[in-house]
């Protein structure tokens, strides 16, 4: 108790000599719980339904995933999520192309590093749930995934060494770091805090989850037409976008065309003796996925109707020639699943009640590193909810 | 206890609670409602389970729209040019008979399926379905479902379970499918009982099922009839615990006519039972004949050339084969399959194994004639299944039950939290500034969940709650007025 009062009182006494230091928040995020063990654990409507691990369907259960974080550790990754002093020389971070007021990618067809990327910047919507990340699969977790592009030298062109310098020469961090982790800042912990603020993008409250929830007033006519054709058997999308999460995280060749610079891209295939995997990339969620146009893993589409008609043409009409690709075999049928124009525009519409941005995170007004937020585009302005 | 029998209630009534509320709705409700003029409800008004009838011509989604949990809704004879769907639990879907005049749903090669369900416990029983080109009757993560005495013809798979939990497929008949006729893919315990198959690329299928049993089905003049597949790539990665018995599996001989980008497109013709990667699967007391190629063929995803997946096993393993009736088999070799059979100089096969598989056995009393099963052992005959007779859950697949108080601050947790924040304004207003408003007026909180209207410009309207149900509703109320912050 006498501990207690001394420390309220120098936390106290802390805060009238700075008053702006910054207090990492400790409430969960919503949406989640605080366990007796100190983590933030998902809570949402699909853990209360029953189902087998991995089927899917309209009430299938979803666990919350099983690593989790607490709420400091969550909060000081947003600080680091949206601040610059991560990158080589300050002018870009996670934000940059993972931007909230666009379904946290960037808009662009492919991503823009120190230079520009082959592949576009993927959503980071739900990416708790994902048991392999990037387009080709190759990191198996999202502490690896973090780390990949901050050290690449095409990306954001740190090393473990400058992300630790910076940090550990910004007062406010080495604060953050100790708040969050009780010891100074490491590359490690900075991957982890990451890890932790974007394992808090959930977006499972669209209207088609009401209607899923049993609001059968949430989509409209033309949207259930959709719904219908996109989980029936000639459209086919949902055997590998599966609701609830609209993906199955499978690598899948699909037969992407070229893109728009004449590349080829070998996706999982590059990284892989099994020649089944050449073109393959990992299936992406259809949540908010009418906020990440342009489409496919360097943008060869450019709406979401482009991508049906894609799916709804003839296996294989657009992708490269010459190569031995393994096309996924829902990919339809040799002459297309001729779909009507109606279902292709159903499908579409559909796409649209999957948006729900609602635990999109309040966007720092103030960066510990007191370097400007520099979000590519501009400043990220409708991300920020508060 | 009282509580739990609340809950269970609230949990049926779902649907009912949410045709009961919103003006909107109800507006929409009524069109519907106009639309299936010829739907008519017993006059009992809202107590208990009704029948609704849709007569020739009436429309059956309008009748499904109009559904309460534990309605029936019944399809006199006729033709019906729709799709039908089905998203609310408890719904029995009946299709009357009248000698040849049955119920018929008819997508006249242009409609995509004929029936698409979710709901849980649904029944879709006595409907004659023909022309779509997906599939004749499909479910997508429903559990506890029945599917009855239907005929399907020339869909892709004529009836597709997937993602179920605890179902039922019996007497139906299934024709013409460029796949399986009937199509289990990755669902749990799972009964197919006295269905008859003929004229598919494969009859019966099992993809990535678990605990399932095929029983009594008459399966002839497939490509295949029978196939047992583990496929690559898919969210559920085993197959397993499998019983296939007392089958008359007869002359699937047909050329295979899938299209040539399918799996399907691999399945060798003249074979009575194709097993590609699933374990611990007994093949007991079938008659199995004329089937020109082999009997059964037990093989592997490699073999079968089937993509790499890290985390599928790709062998069949344990496989028990006893007591089947053989009658030529592998009589009439053709194809590739037929080509390789010749060059060991063999013919008249009932047993081919081409896989690397562990475990397996066969009766030696039954003197097979087999190739292939050198690594094989003797089944010990307190293997047999003859007394298995249901892969099924005794009770049925259930929900987890949550007491009434747990629901409401899942409920909350999980939907409310989205938008308002305790102690500052996020999407919505405060929690707290609820709380002031409504203070000791929990049903008030209550009825504007359910059915809000915007009171104040500077936030967007709160979309309406009823569908959570008013138990639960009421249940968030308590909590936020008198447990949150206290």
């Amino acid at each position: 108790m006498k501990r207690a009062l001394i420390s309220l009182c120098a936390m106290a006494l802390l805060g009238a000599a700075k008053a702006d230091r910054i207090e990492l928040n400790d409430r969960c995020p919503a949406s989640f719980r605080l366990l007796e063990d100190g983590t933030c654990e998902l809570v949402t409507l699909y853990s209360a339904y029953s189902s087998p691990a991995n089927h899917g369907g309209v009430r299938a259960h979803i666990s919350p995933p099983a690593k989790r974080y607490t709420p400091k550790e969550i909060d000081l990754g947003r600080y680091l999520f949206f601040d610059p002093v991560l990158s080589v020389n300050g002018t870009m971070s996670c934000a940059s192309c993972h931007d909230p007021a666009k379904g946290f990618s960037d808009g662009r067809k492919r991503a823009v590093g120190r230079g520009e990327l082959e592949r576009a910047a993927p959503t980071l919507w739900n990416v708790a749930f994902a048991d392999k990340y990037m387009w080709d699969g190759r990191a198996a977790t999202l502490e690896e995934q973090a780390a990949m592009p901050l050290y690449s030298p095409k990306e954001m062109g740190a090393t473990p060494e400058s992300v630790e310098r910076a940090l550990r020469a910004a007062p406010a961090y080495r604060d953050l770091f100790n708040q969050a982790f009780g010891q100074l800042p490491t590359a490690e912990l900075a991957s982890v805090a990451l890890a932790a603020f974007e394992s808090s993008l959930i977006s499972l409250n669209s209207r088609y989850d009401r209607y899923a929830h049993g609001d059968e007033s949430a989509l409209s006519e033309q949207e259930i037409r959709g719904f219908n054709a996109f989980r029936g058997f000639v459209a086919r999308c949902s055997q590998c976008h599966i609701p609830p999460l609209f993906t199955d995280f499978e690598l899948a060749v699909v037969g992407a065309p070229a893109d728009d610079q004449g590349h080829e891209d070998a996706g999982a295939g590059a990284l892989s003796d099994d020649p089944s995997l050449y073109g393959a990339f990992k299936t992406p969620t259809l949540r908010n996925i009418s906020r990440t146009a342009p489409y496919f893993q360097a943008g060869q589409f450019g709406t979401l109707k482009e991508v049906v008609e894609f799916y709804n043409d003839t296996r294989g009409h657009a992708a490269p020639q010459g190569k031995p690709l393994k096309i996924h075999w829902h990919v339809h049928m040799t002459e297309g699943p001729e779909l009507s124009e109606e279902d292709v525009s159903d499908i579409a519409a559909f796409l649209l009640a999957l948006e729900d941005e609602t635990l999109s995170p309040e966007i720092p007004s103030r960066l510990p590193s007191e370097l400007q937020q520099n979000v590519r585009q501009g400043m990220a302005t409708s991300g920020g909810l508060k | 206890m009282k509580n739990q029998n609340h809950l269970k209630y609230a949990f049926v009534m779902l649907p009912v609670l949410l045709a009961a509320c919103s003006g909107g709705g109800e507006t929409k409700q009524e069109a519907k409602q106009e639309e299936s003029a010829q739907a008519s409800a017993s006059p009992e008004g809202a107590a208990g389970p009704r029948e609704i009838v849709v007569e020739e011509g009436g429309s059956i989604q309008a009748a499904v729209n109009e559904a309460k949990s534990g309605d029936t809704i019944i399809v006199k004879p006729g033709v019906y040019k729709q799709s039908v769907y089905i998203d609310k639990p408890n719904i029995t879907l009946r299709g009357l008979r009248d000698g040849d005049r049955w119920a018929v749903l008819d997508g006249e090669t242009v409609k995509n399926d004929g029936i698409i369900a979710s709901g849980h416990s649904t029944v879709i029983d006595g409907f004659y379905v023909k022309g779509y080109k997906g599939n004749g009757i499909m479910t997508q993560g429903a559990n506890n479902f029945q599917i009855l005495n239907n005929h399907v013809e020339g869909a892709f798979y004529g009836i597709f379970p997937q993602y179920g939990r605890n179902g039922l497929v019996k007497g139906n008949t299934v024709t013409g499918s460029e796949d399986a006729g009937i199509y289990v893919g990755m669902s749990d315990n799972i009964d197919v009982l006295e269905n008859v198959a003929y004229g598919n690329v494969m009859g019966l299928e099992f993809e990535n099922t678990r605990n399932a049993l095929m029983a009594r089905n008459h399966i002839y003049g497939n490509a295949s009839g029978i196939a047992l597949t583990i496929v690559p790539g898919l969210p559920v990665k085993d197959a397993y615990s499998q019983v296939i018995k007392d089958n008359k599996i007869e002359k699937n001989n047909i050329e295979n006519f899938a299209p040539s980008s399918s799996i399907a497109a691999g399945v060798p013709s003249g074979v009575g039972i194709i097993v590609v990667g699933p374990d611990d699967i007994t093949i007991e007391n079938n008659e199995i004949a004329g089937n020109d190629n082999v009997g059964v063929l037990v093989t592997d995803l490699l073999t079968f050339g089937l993509s790499n997946d890290p985390k599928v096993d790709p062998y069949s393993d344990g496989i028990k084969i006893m007591k089947n009736t053989w009658r030529d088999n592998g009589d009439n070799l053709s194809g590739m399959l037929g080509g390789m059979i010749a060059a060991a100089s063999r013919s008249g096969v009932e047993i081919l194994s081409m896989g690397k598989d562990r475990d397996s056995c066969l009766l030696a009393e039954d003197g097979v004639d087999a190739l292939g099963v050198d690594q094989w052992t003797a089944c010990d005959p307190s293997m047999t299944k003859a007394t298995f007779d249901t892969a099924m859950i005794k009770d049925g697949a259930e929900e987890p039950v949550y007491s009434p108080e747990q629901k409401g601050r899942l409920t909350y947790l999980a939907v409310c939290t989205g938008c308002h924040a305790y102690d500052s304004v996020l999407h919505g207003p405060s929690v707290e500034s609820i709380k002031a408003l409504y203070a000791d007026n929990p049903e008030g909180l209550v009825q504007y969940a359910a059915n809000p209207v915007r009171k104040r410009e500077d936030f967007p309207e709160m979309p309406a709650q009823s569908y959570l149900g008013d138990d639960v509703l009421t249940q968030i109320a308590d909590y936020i007025l008198y447990d949150l912050g206290e």
